[in-house]
C-alpha cells in the first residue's frame, strides 16, 4: 500500500475483488482490488467503455459490486452501506447542480443535511466560496453560471461536508480546451491541499498526469496497470498502456538482433540497453529523438511531414528499414518535408514492448 | 407578377391567411354563443338591445354549480399532487414489469368512454347510498380520469437523466429520501407539475360525460348545469351560461399558464445580461 499523505483527512479505500455485472449480463467491471492509501489521488483512466466509472460508482455506492466483492474504508467494510451513509463528496460529469438552489444554498446542501447550524453553513460557505473564486456569485442559480463556475460550485459542494472520500467522475469532461487547462491546475493544487483520498475518473491522459498521485490504466473492464505517472509512461506494463498515455514508435527488431544489444535503425546500428534484449519489438517516446545533421553512424530518414502545433512541430520521418518515426521537436526545428535529417536517440530511453495483450 | 421583398419567404402570406381563416372558423361559434348570452332577444339579434338578466337569472339558478366544479377541480388537483406526483416517480424509477403494466392500466380510463367508466363506478360503490350521493363521488370519478395525465407528464419529467443525476447527487451528500424528493426532485420538475396541475383542473372542470351519470340533482356541476340549461331553458341562458363558464375558468388558467411560463423562465431570467 502507498504511504498516506502528510495531514491527510480521507480513509484508505480499498477494492477486494469487485467485479460488476449490469443487468442483462453485461459484463462492465472484471474482479478488480484496488488498494488507496489515505489522502492520496489516484486517476481511473482509460478509454469510453472501459468500466472506470463503473468502478468509481461502487466506491460510492451507487452500484453494488457483484457478490464476493468488497468495498473497505479505512477497516470499515461499507459495501452494504447506502451511498447516504458512506460520507463521500462526488463530482458529476455534468455537475449535477440544484437549478432552484443558488450558488451558496447547494455549497451548504450537504451541511445543512447533516444539521449544521446556520452560523457553521455559512462560515463552511463562505470559506469555499472565497477558495474557489465565486465571490459575488453566491444569490446566482446554477442556469446563470459559465461551465468553468459550475465546476467550481460542483466541487465546493462536495468537499464542504469533509468527506472521507472525494470522487470526481470526468469532472472536467464538459469544458472547453483552454478552461480546461487552467481548472486542471486549479483542482491539481486543491486536491494536494485538502489531502482528501480522491479517486478522479478520466479519459485524458494528460488531466491523470496533472492531478493524480498514482494512475490506473483501464481497458475493456479491467484495470491494466497501477502506478505513478512516470513509471507507467516510461515502464508500461502493456502496450494498451504505453499508447494511451502518448504517443509511441514501435522499432521492429530483425529476428538476428533479438538477443543481442543491437537495433538496426535508419542504416546505423545501435547499442540498446541489456534488458530490452529479447524484444521483439522497441518503444521509443516521439520526443527522446533529436533532429540532427545526417552523418554516418547517425539513423537517417527523409521527413515526409511536418505539422506546427504552435508549442512544438511533430515530424513524420521515413526511414529505410524501419517504419515511418514520429519526432516532436521544438518549434524553431529547420528541416521541411523532403529534407534528409539525421535521429539522435538517447538509447536509455528504449522500452522493451510488453507482451500484446488480449482483452 | 412583382418580386418577393428580400428576406420574405415564399408562401408566408397565404400561410398567414390560412392561419386567420381557421382561427376565425374556431373563434366564431363561441363569440356568437358569447354574444347570445348577452342579446336581450337573439331571434331579432342586437337590434333587441344587450342584456344581463341572462347572467343574473343563469346565477340565480345554477350558481351553486360554479362553487362544485371548482371545488371538484380544486379537489382533483390537490388528489393528483398528493398521489400523482409520488406516483409518478415511483413508476418512472421502477424497472419492474409490475410498473409498466400498471402504467398501461391507469391510462384505460383515459380511452375508455366515460360513461362506461362511470357505470363500473356506480356498479362497484353505488351501493353505499352516502357516498353516492355526495360530491366525493363524483370526485372519485374525476380522479380515476385526471389522475392519469398528472403522473404522464411528472412521470416523464423524473425518468430525465438530469434528474436522476441530482437524485444521485443529493444522496452522496447524506440526504435521505424524503428530503431528496421534497427538496430537490420535486422543486426542479415543478413546471411540469404545474402543467400537469393545469391539464387535471381544465379536464375536471369541463367533464361532463362521467358526471352526468354520477351526479345527482342536488350534485350538478357547471357542464352538467351547461346541458340542462340547453336543454330546457331558452337559448340566450344557455349562452349566458358559456360565458359565464368562461369568466370562471379563463382567470385561473391564465394564472396556472403564467405561473407555469414564469417558472420555465426563471433561470433563464438570472443569465448574465438579461
Amino acid at each position: 500500500m502507498p504511504s498516506p499523505a502528510p495531514g491527510t483527512e480521507g480513509a484508505r479505500v480499498r477494492l477486494v475483488g469487485c467485479a460488476r455485472t449490469h443487468a442483462g449480463g453485461v459484463r462492465a467491471l472484471k474482479a478488480t482490488s484496488l488498494d488507496i492509501a489515505p489522502g492520496e489521488v489516484l486517476a481511473l483512466l482509460g478509454p469510453s467503455g472501459c468500466g472506470k466509472t463503473t468502478l468509481l460508482r461502487l466506491v460510492a455506492g451507487l452500484l453494488a459490486p457483484d457478490a464476493g466483492g468488497q468495498v473497505l474504508f479505512d477497516d470499515e467494510d461499507v459495501t452494504a452501506l447506502p451511498v447516504e451513509r458512506r460520507d463521500i463528496g462526488m463530482v458529476f460529469q455534468h455537475y449535477a447542480l440544484f437549478p432552484q438552489m443558488s450558488v451558496a444554498a447547494n455549497i451548504g446542501y450537504g451541511l445543512r443535511v447533516r444539521g449544521a447550524d446556520a452560523a457553521q453553513v455559512r462560515g463552511r460557505v463562505g470559506e469555499l466560496v472565497e477558495m474557489m473564486r465565486l465571490q459575488g456569485l453566491e444569490q446566482r442559480r446554477p442556469a446563470a453560471l459559465s461551465g468553468g463556475q459550475k465546476q467550481r460550485v460542483a466541487l465546493a459542494r462536495a468537499v464542504a461536508v469533509r468527506p472521507r472520500v472525494l470522487l470526481l467522475d470526468e469532472p472536467l469532461a464538459a469544458l472547453d480546451a483552454q478552461l480546461k487547462e487552467s481548472l486542471r491546475e486549479d483542482l491539481a493544487h486543491w486536491l494536494r491541499q485538502w489531502r482528501i483520498t480522491t479517486v478522479h475518473v478520466t479519459h485524458d491522459q494528460r488531466e491523470a498526469l496533472a492531478v493524480a498521485d498514482r494512475l490506473a490504466v483501464m481497458r475493456a473492464g479491467q484495470v491494466l496497470q497501477v502506478g505513478s505517472g512516470e513509471t507507467l509512461y516510461r515502464t508500461p506494463a502493456h502496450a494498451f498502456v504505453a499508447e494511451f498515455l502518448g504517443r509511441v514508435n514501435r522499432l521492429a527488431r530483425a529476428p538476428a538482433d533479438r538477443d543481442t544489444v543491437t537495433l538496426r535503425l535508419g542504416g546505423a546500428e545501435l547499442t540498446v540497453p541489456g534488458e530490452t534484449a529479447g524484444s521483439t519489438t522497441l518503444l521509443l517516446r516521439p520526443e527522446d529523438i533529436v533532429i540532427v545533421e545526417p552523418e554516418i553512424g547517425v539513423p537517417c530518414g527523409v521527413v515526409r511531414h511536418r505539422t506546427f502545433l504552435g508549442d512544438r512541430v511533430q515530424l513524420r520521418v521515413a526511414l529505410e528499414d524501419q517504419a515511418e518515426l514520429l519526432v516532436d521537436q521544438k518549434r524553431d526545428v529547420k528541416a521541411r518535408p523532403g529534407d534528409r535529417v539525421g535521429l539522435q536517440i538517447d538509447t536509455r530511453h528504449l522500452m522493451p514492448a510488453p507482451p500484446e495483450d488480449t482483452p | 407578377m412583382a418580386a418577393a421583398p428580400p428576406g420574405s419567404r415564399p408562401g408566408a402570406g397565404v400561410l398567414a391567411w390560412a392561419t386567420g381563416a381557421i382561427a376565425i372558423f374556431t373563434l366564431a361559434p363561441l363569440a356568437l354563443s358569447v354574444t347570445a348570452g348577452l342579446m336581450a332577444n337573439y331571434a331579432q339579434g342586437l337590434r333587441a338591445g344587450l342584456t344581463t338578466r341572462w347572467l343574473g337569472e343563469v346565477w340565480a339558478l345554477y350558481g351553486s354549480t360554479v362553487a362544485l366544479s371548482l371545488a371538484l377541480a380544486l379537489g382533483c388537483v390537490a388528489i393528483a399532487l398528493l398521489v400523482g406526483v409520488p406516483c409518478g416517480y415511483a413508476l418512472a424509477r421502477s424497472r419492474s414489469r409490475a410498473a409498466r403494466a400498471f402504467e398501461e392500466l391507469l391510462t384505460l380510463p383515459v380511452a375508455v368512454p366515460g360513461l362506461a367508466t362511470a357505470l363500473a363506478l356506480i356498479l362497484a360503490y353505488g351501493q353505499w347510498r352516502a357516498f353516492r350521493q355526495s360530491p366525493w363521488f363524483i370526485l372519485a370519478g374525476h380522479v380515476v380520469f385526471t389522475l392519469p395525465f398528472m403522473v404522464r407528464t411528472v412521470g416523464a419529467a423524473f425518468r430525465r437523466e438530469d434528474l436522476v443525476a441530482l437524485d444521485e447527487a443529493a444522496r452522496t451528500l447524506g440526504a435521505g429520501f424524503v428530503r431528496r424528493f421534497v427538496g430537490v426532485l420535486v422543486p426542479a420538475v415543478a413546471p411540469s407539475i404545474v402543467a400537469g396541475c393545469l391539464m387535471v383542473f381544465t379536464l375536471s372542470i369541463g367533464e361532463f360525460n362521467l358526471t352526468w351519470m354520477l351526479h345527482t340533482p342536488l350534485t350538478r356541476t357547471l357542464p352538467v348545469g351547461l346541458a340542462d340549461s340547453y336543454a330546457s331553458m331558452r337559448l340566450e341562458i344557455g349562452s349566458a351560461y358559456t360565458l359565464i363558464f368562461l369568466l370562471v375558468i379563463a382567470p385561473v388558467l391564465w394564472a396556472m399558464q403564467a405561473a407555469a411560463h414564469w417558472m420555465e423562465n426563471r433561470d433563464a431570467l438570472t443569465r448574465p445580461g438579461h
